[in-house]
């Protein structure tokens, strides 16, 4: 129990979450809570003020339509899971989040935006090729999910910018993969996920999208997996090439060898899933 | 229809579903403060002093240290090398060294974490296995705390020889409710503690030499869990909470948070044993030789008692002419470690099942055979000299086995949509587990039961508490059976030191078994006494009742009464060493995802004798959960130390238990091979499930991938490691 | 000021806007049938339903709470008559130390209110947020299922 004397500014819309962001830059942002209360609870973060956006109207919900899909940022992930129109890969990685109290409660921007190299689900936006749409009282644009994560907890959003949508493609040719390695069937924390897309056309990969999280301090795309992947027929050969592409560390969760390993032969497995289904 | 053997809905099962149970964090006495612990952050240390922050508003904040401790600096169990506070010397990190007060629990987090520990860092020994007769001193000259060795016949010339090594680490028992205690003063100058606890007069003993008398009283709360855990450190727990009340003459309440209760309190001993046997070509074993070294951590606790159980089921429930055991509790500059479920058996047990298939793998010979050429019969005589009778290895094996004929009825989810490949096993381990104390532990203690008559209904006075083992409703099934009465008419007293006699401490498995035996005297001296009172010589309880010519209370008091059958020779561990024995055979059914290393626990099985189930759910539930904690045991539960010795996976995201998708189906099979001694036959039953399922486990994993784990946890990372090898 | 409802009582507190929902609970509604486990959302004995859906009271700041409506374990059972859920885990003996049910009890009914006739794999998927050490979760799951009882 530690409360916090920390102020608290409520948004109830984008123009006014928008305008409290650019008020109060320091300001910590809450939404569903679920990893916030938990760094507060535990010291490790000190709140100075918080923007509350829990509720902020126009900023959750999912709309599909023939041009894509837009995810609002605070959408939660019990909706996503649920939601009909969701690729069956988000749905999978939906259900893998914490159990159904974080579920319901955790957003997908507070994912996100967290950029913690553990977070569930930043692998599989960086496959699907999603665009952080991101706005501020100066306007409003998109971030490509390559560009997003730019550090260790480091984000590419400035100090006036809130998320507001994940907009992301699905197309007839793709298949989509997600799979999260942590020990446990339910509450786990990750030790390595993978989010895996590819555009088969006429028995050839086209394009290629392999992420990992947790092997890095952002969560990364394997560019010579993917380029390997490229121009033939599905080879899960390329699974060969992961462990030069990724230097993860020991922690007190897991260690390198592991997470090196088991990335190696969960694409490996999942290639040879794909090749055998074509 | 008698109340025994049936499952009578749990007396305290309302309370719990509705809110209603009061756990001690419930409880808010009027003015009452808020305590927290200033412990070291070292493992080994000279304390040079305590530095307060000045920017620090210590305004309303009580600060104690162990100048404030009005007598003995001691928390006293088997021993008094304990202190409450540490003075001059810190032997372990997060040893409590100073303790606050204040008016609400943040100021008082706050208060503790401004108060900082200077010390003079000395050479910390981590390591048990080199730290007897290490040149760096903690626990007398040589750092044992126990040494015990056992043989029985002699060495054999001839033979195939087997050895094998095996690792066990910390285990935390992980109840859900944190430890806490509430300390109020009293108006005779004295003190109430109320908390979460296993072990009321524990705490009386404990105390007593640190307050310098004995004018307290110990109220158990609901509890949340023990298995052990809540046996000797609530003890810790509430001389902090008294010397908080006796300098601000206020109740004071401490409850830890999870990471503090993590890295603070006891875990079960890790453990090396080595085996070293020689079988027979057909799998007979001629010679077993096995020795233990156990990690008692700092101090004493009950470590001793730990590594004799751990000797007495170092030879597994197998036949053997020859046994030589040894085995040698050692101190390390660790947190201590204490009680916990299965009380060094299940270490036992680990080492001895693996080597049994390590025995099985080097003679080709399938690892149910060898243990069915080699499990004990009536007649057979252990490694004490102890004649063994109604032995029941072969059947729980027998019906475990038909058990596991089933097929396994829930659907199986593997992650990522079931792709990647999967190698299925199957293993079986057999065990067996001394029920209640060890030796003469009984004939000791003595433990005492009052039985309180009140109108139509019947009061039961123990000091047996209810943890979640269900005693609360055994207990009055029990005595309404022994009184033909209905169970709703008999209820168990609060359990508290100045109201009930000691019946021993809610530990060993005994309480349904030995106090459960006293209980049952103290009914038929209930009736006896009315029979006399009433001058009726019927049975009938009512008719006695009726016949009362008055409605004073009336109260009977039983003692345990040593039968004489039992003996055993403390020194030279000659003779019997326990009244009665429970049998398990554990077979779980798995899968090991080849590309991660994790198992996926299909459907566990087990076969459990418990020689009367007094109520068959509540035994189901015992079976069930302690199987469900030896399965994390097994693959999920690990305590990362570092340099210091400090815990550093504290939290519930790190250190992992399983939930319900890691949790298997479950076949529970109760076998009742009754015990004459125990009331209508029951033996202890809450230990044994914790033995049999990781060396389960590790077979099932070398059937279904063949890699070989000696050592636990079996982690995902040491599963593929072992894959890597071998493909 | 911030204002809510728990169990069909209209509830004001005067708190700190980042105060925990289950301190305010705990400590100024005196409620304490939640439980804390863990104080980080891993444990569930902190469950409540907030609006329909079970989450963590743990992990929400009571400014997080304005307007809502709130059921505790205190709130499930009707007039003292338990419900079905709490009455099967009385019967089935899935509530053994006790200190984790009031979280499963909430959650299971969250789910029956929403889903009356999960499966066994549902059930087990809806109440994977709760940790139980006792009970190994078959009994739990069982009365879960007596608890949906019957058509």
């Amino acid at each position: 129990m530690h409360t916090s004397n920390a102020p608290v500014w409520t948004a109830n819309t984008i123009d006014e979450a928008l305008r409290l962001r650019a008020e109060h830059p320091d300001a910590t942002i809450i939404a569903g809570g679920t990893d916030l209360m938990v760094f507060v609870e535990g010291g490790a973060v000190q709140l100075i003020e918080v923007l509350n956006i829990w509720g902020c109207e126009g900023m959750s919900g999912i709309e599909a339509n023939e041009k894509g899909i837009r995810i609002g940022a605070l959408t939660t992930w019990a909706e996503i899971a649920r939601h009909p129109s969701m690729p069956d890969a988000l749905r999978e990685c939906a259900n893998t989040v914490g159990a159904a109290q974080i579920q319901n409660r955790g957003t997908v921007g507070g994912n996100i935006v967290n950029a913690s190299p553990a977070g569930d689900s930043l692998p599989l936006w960086l496959a699907l090729d999603a665009e952080m749409e991101v706005a501020s009282i100066r306007g409003s644009r998109r971030i490509k999910a390559s560009d997003f994560w730019v550090g260790y907890r480091k984000t590419a959003l400035e100090a006036d910018e809130l998320l507001l949508a994940i907009h992301i493609q699905t197309d007839v040719r793709d298949r989509l993969y997600y799979r999260k390695v942590g020990t446990r069937m339910a509450q786990a924390i990750s030790k390595v996920m993978l989010g895996g897309r590819l555009r088969i056309e006429n028995g050839i990969v086209t394009e290629a999208r392999v992420a990992l999280g947790s092997v890095a301090a952002t969560p990364i795309r394997l560019m010579t997996v993917e380029s390997s992947l490229i121009g033939k027929a599905i080879d899960s050969a390329a699974a060969d090439l992961v462990a030069q592409e990724i230097t993860p560390i020991d922690d007190i969760r897991s260690t390198a060898e592991y997470r090196t390993s088991v990335a190696t032969r969960i694409i490996r497995s999942w290639l040879e899933s794909e090749a055998g289904q074509q | 229809m008698s109340p025994v053997g049936t499952g009578v809905p749990r007396a305290d099962g309302p309370a719990k579903v509705t809110g209603d149970a009061l756990y001690v964090d419930d409880i808010r006495p009027t003015g009452c403060l808020y305590g927290a612990t200033v412990r070291s952050p070292r493992a080994h240390g000279k304390i040079l002093g305590l530095e307060r922050d000045p920017n620090f508003d210590w305004n309303g904040i009580t600060v104690v240290t162990a100048e404030d401790i009005p007598h003995q600096n001691v928390v006293f169990l088997m021993t008094e090398d304990q202190p409450a506070l540490a003075d001059g010397l810190v032997r372990h990190v997060e040893e409590p060294v100073a303790l606050v007060a204040a008016e609400t629990r943040d100021r008082a987090l706050a208060a503790a974490k401004h108060i900082r520990v200077i010390l003079e860092d000395l050479p910390a020994l981590l390591d048990a296995e080199i730290a007897e007769n290490h040149e760096i001193k903690i626990y007398g000259d040589d750092n044992v705390f126990k040494r015990i060795t056992i043989d029985k016949g002699g060495q054999v010339e001839n033979g195939i020889v087997i050895e094998g090594e095996y690792r066990v680490q910390h285990q935390e028992q992980l109840y859900i409710e944190p430890q806490g205690m509430i300390s109020v003063p009293r108006e005779d100058g004295g003190l109430t503690l109320l908390g979460s606890m296993q072990c009321p007069f524990y705490i009386v003993k404990a105390l007593a030499p640190m307050l310098g008398h004995k004018r307290m009283n110990v109220v158990q709360a609901t509890t949340g869990g023990g298995f052990g855990g809540k046996e000797e450190y609530p003890s810790m727990l509430a001389a902090h909470a008294a010397l908080l009340t006796l300098k601000t003459g206020k109740p004071v309440k401490m409850i830890y948070r999870r990471d503090e209760d993590l890295r603070a309190t006891t875990k079960r001993h890790p453990s090396v044993i080595k085996i070293r046997s020689v079988v027979g070509e057909d799998g007979t074993l001629l010679q077993w030789d096995a020795s233990i070294i156990m990690d008692g951590g700092a101090y004493n606790t009950l470590t001793p008692v730990v590594l004799s159980r751990a000797i007495l089921h170092l030879t597994g429930p197998y036949r053997c002419a020859n046994q030589h055991l040894s085995g040698v509790a050692v101190a390390t500059h660790t947190p201590p470690n204490g009680a916990f479920r299965g009380f060094g058996a299940p270490q036992a047990m680990f080492a001895v099942e693996r080597h049994m298939d390590r025995i099985a793998r080097h003679l080709d010979m399938d690892p149910v055979a060898i243990r069915q050429h080699n499990l004990v019969v009536d007649g057979d005589i252990s490694v004490t000299g102890q004649v063994l009778t109604d032995t029941g290895a072969q059947v729980v094996l027998d019906q475990a086995l038909e058990a596991a004929e089933a097929a396994v009825r829930t659907p199986h989810k593997h992650p990522g949509g079931g792709i990647g490949r999967y190698a299925r096993g199957r293993g079986v381990a057999l065990v067996f587990h001394g029920c209640g104390f060890t030796g003469n532990g009984e004939a000791a203690i003595k433990g005492k039961v009052g039985l309180e008559l009140e109108g139509r209904c019947v009061r039961i006075l123990t000091a047996s508490t209810d943890i979640g083992q269900g005693v609360e409703t055994t207990f009055p099934q029990i005595a309404a059976a022994e009184l033909g009465i209905s169970v709703d008419r008999v209820s168990n007293a609060p359990h508290d030191t100045a109201n009930v006699p000691d019946s021993g401490p809610t530990v060993a498995s005994r309480t349904c078994m030995v106090v459960g035996g006293v209980l049952q005297e103290a009914a038929k001296k209930l009736r006896s006494a009315l029979q006399a009172e009433t001058g009726l010589d019927t049975n009938d309880f009512d008719d006695l009742l009726m016949a009362r010519t008055n409605t004073i209370p009336l109260r009977v008091q039983a003692e345990y009464v040593d039968s004489g059958k039992f003996i055993w020779d403390n020194d030279t561990y000659q003779g019997d060493a326990y009244p009665a024995y429970g049998w398990s055979c554990s077979i779980v059914d798995l899968d090991v995802d080849l590309d991660t290393g994790e198992v996926l626990y299909r459907r566990f099985v087990s076969a459990t004798d418990v020689g009367k189930a007094i109520n068959p759910v509540i035994v189901e539930g015992q079976i069930e959960g302690g199987s469900i904690q030896a399965l994390g045991y097994a693959t999920y539960e690990e305590v990362v130390l570092d340099d210091q010795g400090r815990m550093i996976n504290d939290r519930l995201t790190n250190y992992i238990i399983p939930t319900t998708l890691d949790s298997p189906e479950m076949i529970t099979r109760i076998v009742e091979i009754p015990y004459t001694g125990g009331p209508f036959g029951a033996k202890g039953i809450g230990e044994i499930p914790m033995d049999g399922p990781a060396p389960a486990v590790a077979q099932a994993i070398e059937q279904a991938t063949g890699v070989v784990l000696d050592i636990l946890p079996m982690t995902p990372e040491r599963v593929l490691a072992g894959l890597e090898i071998s493909t | 000021m911030i204002q809510f409802t728990v169990n069909g009582q209209p509830i004001s507190v005067e708190a700190r806007p980042m105060t925990r929902l289950i301190d305010v609970l705990r400590e100024e509604l005196r409620l304490t049938g939640t439980k804390e486990g863990c104080g980080e959302g891993e444990c569930g004995a902190c469950t409540v339903i907030i609006d329909g859906i079970p989450v963590n009271s743990c992990l929400i700041p009571i400014v997080q709470a304005q307007n809502t409506v709130i059921t505790t374990v205190e709130g499930i059972a009707v007039d003292d008559n338990l419900d079905p859920i709490q009455k099967a885990f009385v019967d089935f003996g899935a509530a053994q130390c006790g200190i984790c049910t009031p979280g499963f009890i909430v959650t299971a009914k969250a789910l029956l209110d929403n889903n009356p006739k999960p499966t066994r794999r549902e059930i087990r998927e809806a109440l994977a947020g709760n940790l139980c050490r006792c009970t190994g979760y078959q009994k739990i799951v069982d009365a879960v299922v007596q608890g949906m009882g019957s058509d």
